[in-house]
């Protein structure tokens, strides 16, 4: 029979039609998997290739003498990609990474909850086993497919100092991994101190290797002959300014106290000891048992996790003396031959300011040997009531700028992350506080003494030690010294000039030695060296005055600059003093003068923290 | 009747063998580099699959030369032979052929296995054209529609006996032949509708919009699809524009009742979703007594047919599929997240086509194919291994070389005298069309995974002389359209 000239003929395009219809859906289907869809190809990426994180070794840490205090030891993560994971002998397992199942649980719950998990990639599951634990779950890991071991280093520490200064290293959070797409969960960074300040030194650049792995996760060699793998490159290494052997005897003398030890080299500005008390071991933060411990120290009334040195605020006290004779005598207001009255203190209208006795009138030199507090009423009152000045405002922004110049109310720029600024009001302050004529001299009279507004870190007294020291300016504290292949920031080596002139200084440095020779300073006296210091004893709301003591030595070019604060401790002399003065003793003659070993034991047994503040 | 004398070589339709050898070769390519592993075997290793693989294609070449050779006549003359051999064959296979994997429709003779699956379907397609090209045939009546589609379904009945579902409904593409002679296009509307019912149904099946088992989305949406189907047909076959718009204006009313209904108590909105459907039946039969025409009454019929099968839909499910087709079903509606399991072949397949990205890996550098993510990827999943290499310029040109070819197939057909031949070439364009699309609709991850062969194109010689022989008989009757 043979096809008739039927109606249906146009029946042959709805066919074509459809088949056009399906060859375009199919299309726009590729479209999409194949162009639109990126994540199709990551799949496939991760499906393939295993991208094994090759960790760079983070750099070592030596003192300025070449000793070794930070070095890395193995460690091994255990990482799952879960959509790889088979049936496994969850005991046998558990035996093998001794954690019981309960935990195991806790830990595949808890590594799921993290934003940014995902069952292709590999997520950590336990982290930092050790050598032996590792190698007990290395021989069951051919039965535990979609576990991988990752390679990790954890810090190692050769002497149990320092740790405020060295800083820590802890795994990454969030907020890291937001601002810096370098690290992927489970990854170190320095979290503070030197580790986190010069974390990006210290860390080197992560490598990797692609190698294949077929469907069954059996790996299959490396892809395009490890052509695209990349190798880690190791961390820098990087020395330290701070000396171990004084670190740590300053850590032994401020054991059982609060407060810090700050000492520099003031030609260099380079930080030799940098004491915080109470402090703690810093193995204490590495490894598996870093949760825990951290837990304990930052529940501790005494505060051990604060860095005192960079963060502590307290009143410089009559420290300030030192900087205000200065200023006064490049403003003018005084010679050092000028004298002013105290009897007991500094009295005017109502006011009182106490003293303790000594001869009067004093002139400068005197004033400082015997920390006369009116002696520096009356410079201040002189200063702020000066007639040259336009206004109480006007002198006060010069006063304010000078004391500036010395480091004082903003961050020394010290390569720590944690700085602390300080503060040194300014006349808008005291506008605002009492009405821009509500002020005069007198009613700020205690900023002569140190004490009032005028609050300083213990960084910031040694700094300012140093910069007396060097007679007008300063180095921007800092503690690297070198760093493997690399320059030091410029902004470390940068050179401050104080407003003070150095012709000023000497009269005031006197004052010092006087003070050591024959004055409030004694307890720093030694044989052989010169030693000038100013002592301080800052009042404050929290219970007993602060012992403060700064000072240098030797004289004729001082090679360390040191601030000391003992809290709650009462004078400076009783107990920063010594301190200050066995440092230096010990920097300089690398050894304590028989003489004085009494005197050392005094400061390493006495215990001077506040009953009020031992945890019960 | 004059003979006139034309060389085959000129007369046969030579873009048609050309897009065949294209594919053929391009395949063997496929096959080569979808069973490496990048040990340089090589592809002439005939304990290899794309060694084996071209033994099968010159064996194709042999069947193929021997076709167009052969006298034609021989096709029409022994259809109903070729058939019912191809019938007893099938039910024998059931009982010769060893268990793979619970399917049992390989003849195995020595080295060589045959799938007699992929031979019913030529037998099925000569059978067909030899029946509807009978001189006193037409596509009318009940009994020729029985006797047409008792034809098609045998083989289905009996390869589904042999639990190979996926060859069984590549016989469902033969209505499209049907269509093209004569079946009502409605017929294939309402199949496709019910396609999508049961999807509808099957994929919201537990989704509920007001909560406690009230408002089952796949209900809802089914209801309001036969509530829009109902009116198109009165407005097609009725032109009846009035009654559109007042069941327009009902459904509003009565959705507006319910929405009201609601402030006070929780009425399920399916019951008045119902209740238009209701109305517009009961709308229907009257129209159909006062003005005495049936087809409102015809019309009335399928909403209540379609809220049948719509309620059986799910019993359906549940009770006429294998579950692992329940399970590629669910997985192919997204009801079901399982990336190991059924869905893990359409995952994976998707995952080695779309890294192909915009030009391909570039050949034998697919990773995922090597690593042998994909499954069955030189057989069904072949596409895979194409998109993965050569990106998405190379699976279009494929598929544009697939389309070009059913064109081309139509065409032929089209310029048939012979009502067998032009069925024959129907059937022909109809179940590469079935294959094309179930077969790289699976591999893209728009159809169920159904486990059929891309034709030319898969490892297979049952597969690949199958198709040759489908295909050379159609050239071969082809080049005899002159001879009148």
């Amino acid at each position: 029979m043979s096809v008739e000239n039927d109606n249906l003929k146009d029946r042959k395009d709805v066919i074509i039609g459809s088949m056009i219809i399906i060859f375009i859906i199919y299309v726009l289907q590729l479209i999409n998997l194949q162009i639109l869809n990126p994540e199709y190809k990551q799949h496939a990426d991760s499906n393939a290739f295993l991208k094994k994180t090759k960790f760079p070794a983070r750099g070592l840490i030596y003192d300025r003498n070449g000793k070794l205090l930070v070095y890395n030891k193995p460690a091994y993560d255990v990482m799952v990609i879960m959509n790889e994971v088979q049936e496994f002998d969850t005991l046998d397992f558990c035996h093998a990474t001794n954690i019981t199942k309960d935990k195991l649980e806790k830990l595949i719950k808890r590594m799921k909850n993290e934003r940014g998990y995902s069952k292709y990639t590999p997520q950590v599951l336990i982290s930092q086993l050790s050598i032996e634990e590792f190698a007990i779950l290395q021989e069951k890991l051919y039965k535990l497919p979609g576990f991988y071991i990752q390679d990790r280093t954890l810090r190692e520490y050769t002497y149990p100092c320092a740790a405020h200064a060295l800083g820590s290293v802890g795994e990454v959070s969030q907020r890291d991994m937001d601002n810096d797409p370098y690290y992927s969960r489970g990854d170190y960074a320095g979290k503070n101190g030197v580790e986190k300040y010069y974390e990006k030194t210290l860390r080197g650049e992560k490598g990797y290797e692609i190698l294949l792995r077929d469907a069954r996760g059996r790996l299959k060699g490396k892809y395009q002959d490890g052509k695209l793998d990349k190798a880690s490159v190791p961390g820098k290494n990087i020395e330290l300014s701070i000396d171990i052997e004084l670190q740590a005897y300053g850590e032994k003398l401020m054991r059982n106290k609060i407060g810090s030890v700050v000492a520099i080299e003031p030609q260099t500005g380079e930080i030799l000891a940098l004491v915080s008390s109470p402090n703690f071991n810093p193995s204490d933060l590495v490894g598996r048992q870093r949760g825990e411990n951290f837990k304990r120290l930052n529940n501790d009334p005494l505060k051990p996790l604060l860095d005192r040195p960079l963060m502590a605020r307290y009143p410089p006290g009559s420290t300030f003396k030192v900087v205000n004779s200065l200023i006064f005598q490049q403003e003018g207001i005084i010679t050092p031959e000028t004298r002013y009255p105290c009897h007991h203190g500094f009295v005017f209208g109502g006011l009182t300011v106490g003293c303790h006795g000594h001869p009067s009138p004093l002139d400068m030199r005197h004033s400082l040997q015997t920390s006369c507090n009116g002696y520096y009423c009356w410079g201040l009152k002189a200063m702020m009531d000066n007639k040259k000045y336009k206004n109480v405002q006007d002198a006060f922004e010069t006063w304010k700028k000078d004391v500036v110049s010395f480091g004082f109310g903003y961050k020394t720029g010290v390569d720590f992350p944690n700085e602390n600024r300080g503060f040194i009001p300014n006349a808008e302050f005291y506008n605002k506080r009492y009405g821009e004529r509500g002020w005069k001299g007198l009613t700020i009279i205690s900023i002569a003494i140190g004490q009032g507004e005028i609050i300083a870190t213990p960084i910031q007294l040694a700094n300012y030690a140093s910069a007396i020291a060097n007679q007008g300016y300063w180095i921007t504290p800092h503690i690297v010294r070198k760093i493997e292949g690399e320059q030091i920031a410029d902004s470390l080596l940068e050179k401050h000039v104080t407003n003070v002139d150095k012709k000023y200084f000497a009269a005031s440095i006197d004052g010092m030695e006087m003070a050591v020779k024959g004055g409030t300073a004694r307890v720093a006296q030694m044989d052989s060296i010169t030693v000038c210091a100013k002592t301080g004893t800052a009042q404050n709301p929290h219970g007993k005055d602060h012992s403060i003591f700064m000072a240098f030595a030797p004289r004729e070019n001082p090679r360390i600059a040191i601030a000391v604060v003992v809290e709650n401790a009462g004078f400076g002399a009783t107990w920063a003093g010594p301190i200050a003065s066995l440092m230096m003793e010990k920097y300089l003659n690398g050894k304590i003068s028989p003489g004085r070993k009494a005197l050392e034991d005094r400061m390493v047994n006495a215990n001077l923290i506040p009953s009020t503040k031992t945890p019960r | 009747m004059t003979q006139r004398h034309v060389s085959i070589t000129n007369i046969i339709d030579w873009p048609t063998i050309i897009v065949y050898i294209i594919l053929v070769v391009a395949g063997w390519f496929c096959v080569y580099a979808s069973s490496y592993e990048f040990d340089n075997s090589s592809m002439f290793d005939f304990s290899q699959q794309a060694g084996k693989q071209l033994v099968w294609i010159i064996c194709a070449g042999i069947i193929g030369i021997s076709i167009l050779l052969i006298n034609y006549r021989i096709y029409s003359t022994f259809a109903y032979v070729f058939y019912g051999a191809m019938v007893l064959l099938l039910i024998a296979t059931i009982f010769l052929s060893r268990d793979i994997n619970g399917s049992h429709s390989w003849l195995e003779f020595g080295p060589v296995r045959l799938q007699p699956a992929e031979l019913a379907k030529f037998a099925t397609s000569l059978a067909l054209a030899k029946m509807m090209s009978a001189y006193d045939f037409k596509l009318q009546g009940l009994r020729n529609y029985a006797k047409v589609i008792m034809l098609i379904m045998l083989p289905m009945a009996i390869i589904i006996a042999q639990n190979e579902t996926g060859s069984a409904l590549v016989f469902a593409a033969l209505f499209l032949v049907l269509y093209r002679k004569g079946m009502p296009g409605v017929l294939i509307i309402l199949g496709l509708l019910a396609a999508a019912l049961f999807i509808f149904v099957i994929k919201y099946e537990s989704i509920y919009l007001q909560g406690e088992n009230l408002c089952n989305l796949g209900m809802l949406i089914s209801a309001i699809l036969i509530i829009i189907t109902t009116n198109i047909f009165i407005f097609v076959f009725r032109k009846d524009k009035e009654m559109v718009w007042n069941n327009t204006k009902a459904t509003l009313g009565i959705m507006l009742i319910a929405v009201a209904t609601n402030f006070f108590i929780t009425v399920d909105y399916i019951w008045f979703v119902f209740g238009i459907i209701v109305y517009m039946v009961l709308a229907l039969f009257w129209k159909s007594i006062r003005e005495r025409r049936r087809l409102y009454a015809l019309i009335a019929l399928f909403p209540i047919v379609a809220v049948g099968y719509c309620f059986s839909a799910d019993y359906l499910f549940d009770n006429a599929l294998q579950p692992h087709q329940k399970s590629r079903i669910h997985v192919l509606l997204g009801t079901e997240e399982d990336s190991q399991g059924a869905g893990y072949n359409v995952n994976q397949s998707k995952i080695a086509i779309g890294s192909g990205q915009f030009i391909g890996k570039g050949y034998l550098k697919g990773t995922q194919t090597k690593l042998k993510y994909v499954p069955e990827q030189s057989t069904d999943f072949i596409f895979c291994t194409l998109g993965e290499e050569f990106g998405f310029v190379g699976s279009t040109i494929i598929m544009a070389l697939y389309l070009f070819l059913m064109i081309r197939i139509v065409i032929i057909a089209e310029r048939q005298t012979e009502v067998f031949n032009q069925v024959y070439a129907y059937c022909v364009a109809a179940i590469l069309l079935f294959h094309f699309t179930i077969n790289i609709g699976m591999v893209i991850g728009v159809m169920p995974v159904i486990g059929i062969p891309l034709p030319f194109f898969s490892y297979g010689g049952s597969s690949l002389w199958g198709f040759t022989l489908m295909l050379f008989v159609l050239l071969k009757l082809d080049s005899t359209r002159l001879e009148r």
